[in-house]
């Protein structure tokens, strides 16, 4: 498969997310900011590339029985060097990241990539899956963090850009913000309203058909 | 210093039997795992589509947590911190979960064929539940005692049995019953519903208790 149609499919049509609605737990408690969100889906894309070309490098290696132990134990290892150098470099998204940058290494996507791809093929495409996998896992987080903010807040990227880091304020929505969007309860609800219009247009085209 | 006055610094403070059931009901309706902090969403949405199998996987929750969080105390205490190798929490936490859910499964196996039969199949789901590895982790961030961290344990599994019951009723009434955009059919408008259930619990968080 080439590099194009394997982004497509795994942004798009075979989205982990939204299509496979695996890895949830991240998506729904780090989206409360699109800076949050893309801090969350890099880190989780690097663990994923990371552990990919590992895993696939010693598939020939790990015993069939006790494979799954090793490849948790490969991604918590690289788990903890995103840790780390999180809080060491990026002090505060590491602390609104909070308990969630450890538990990357329970994210379903990256155990499942491992076990369904990287353990049966090749390095380099093992990598390309992970760049892939983790593009559309990173794409998922942002279109959900970008609106919960957005309507949340009011904001878009706050803490890194614009006055005093406030982010970009739209005027009404900021002044009038729907809180509840960027508490617990909005976060089941935006995915919710995201899946439904997904299956919106998946039903409107199977009906064009 | 040798390893025992190592130990005996690391240990954390022995905390207040009313910090405890504070704790303890904080765990089940404040900040419920589920609910308000997103710990073991995806389980919670593949194992709630009927009630029986909801409560199997939240008494098995229960029993995994309440013991992953002695577990993962004793190794912090007695074996991390004395060494100085609390950076390597993460790995020799999900090893050690990983490792104990594996024995629970073969001693059950044996030991208890009928209650296997019930919950067996739930187990190697929840080695990569991320409520699990939460509660270990929150039980040393927080530094609570070893009687603390059972009651957090025990009582954040009680919080997702109750979140995943709830839960399971309301998806078994919305597949007879319940009729929606055909957009909404199945998934979304089980997200939808677990908004609003969300949004009731956001009414616990103003609970005072002294």
């Amino acid at each position: 498969m080439k590099f194009k149609d394997r982004l497509n499919s795994a942004v798009l049509l075979d989205n982990p997310v939204f299509m496979q609605t695996i890895g949830l737990c991240p998506t729904l408690a780090t989206t409360t900011s699109l800076s949050n969100a893309i801090g969350m889906g890099l880190a989780a894309t690097v663990v994923l590339i990371c552990s990919n070309i590992v895993i696939s490098m010693l598939r020939k290696f790990i015993p069939e029985k006790v494979r799954i132990a090793a490849f948790i134990t490969i991604i918590a290892g690289f788990v903890t060097i995103i840790d780390l150098s999180l809080q060491a470099f990026m002090p505060s998204l590491a602390a609104s990241l909070g308990l969630f940058l450890p538990l990357i290494v329970v994210n379903c996507i990256i155990l499942g990539r491992a076990e369904a791809y990287a353990s049966k093929n090749k390095v380099l495409p093992s990598a390309l899956d992970g760049i892939c996998m983790g593009i559309g896992f990173t794409f998922a987080l942002v279109l959900m963090g970008f609106f919960r903010e957005l309507l949340g807040a009011g904001t878009i990227l706050s803490g890194y850009v614009g006055a005093d880091k406030l982010g970009i304020q739209i005027p009404g929505l900021y002044q009038y913000p729907a809180a509840m969007m960027i508490l617990p309860a909005g976060g089941f609800l935006m995915m919710g309203f995201l899946l439904a219009v997904i299956q919106y247009f998946m039903n409107k085209k199977k009906g064009d058909k | 210093m040798n390893y025992f006055a190592a130990v005996q610094a690391g240990l954390p403070g022995s905390m207040a039997l009313t910090d405890i059931i504070f704790l303890a009901i904080s765990a089940v309706l404040v900040n419920n795992y589920i609910l308000v902090q997103f710990l073991g969403c995806c389980s919670f949405f593949g194992v709630s589509k009927k009630t029986d199998t909801a409560v199997g996987m939240g008494m098995a929750v229960i029993f995994v947590m309440a013991l992953a969080s002695i577990v993962s105390w004793a190794v912090n205490y007695f074996v991390l911190v004395p060494l100085e190798l609390e950076y390597m929490r993460t790995i020799a936490f999900i090893l050690v979960i990983a490792t104990l859910v594996q024995l629970v499964e073969m001693f059950m196996k044996k030991a208890m064929p009928s209650l296997y039969q019930a919950l067996g199949i739930f187990l190697p789901l929840i080695t990569t539940n991320c409520a699990v590895l939460g509660a270990a982790i929150t039980n040393i961030d927080n530094q609570y005692s070893l009687l603390g961290s059972i009651v957090y344990g025990v009582f954040a599994g009680v919080g997702y049995l109750v979140a995943i019951v709830i839960f399971a009723s309301i998806r078994e009434r919305l597949e007879v019953t319940a009729k929606c955009p055909k957009c909404f059919e199945g998934f979304p408008i089980a997200l939808v519903s677990a908004s609003l259930l969300a949004m009731a619990f956001m009414g616990f968080s103003g609970l005072k208790i002294w």
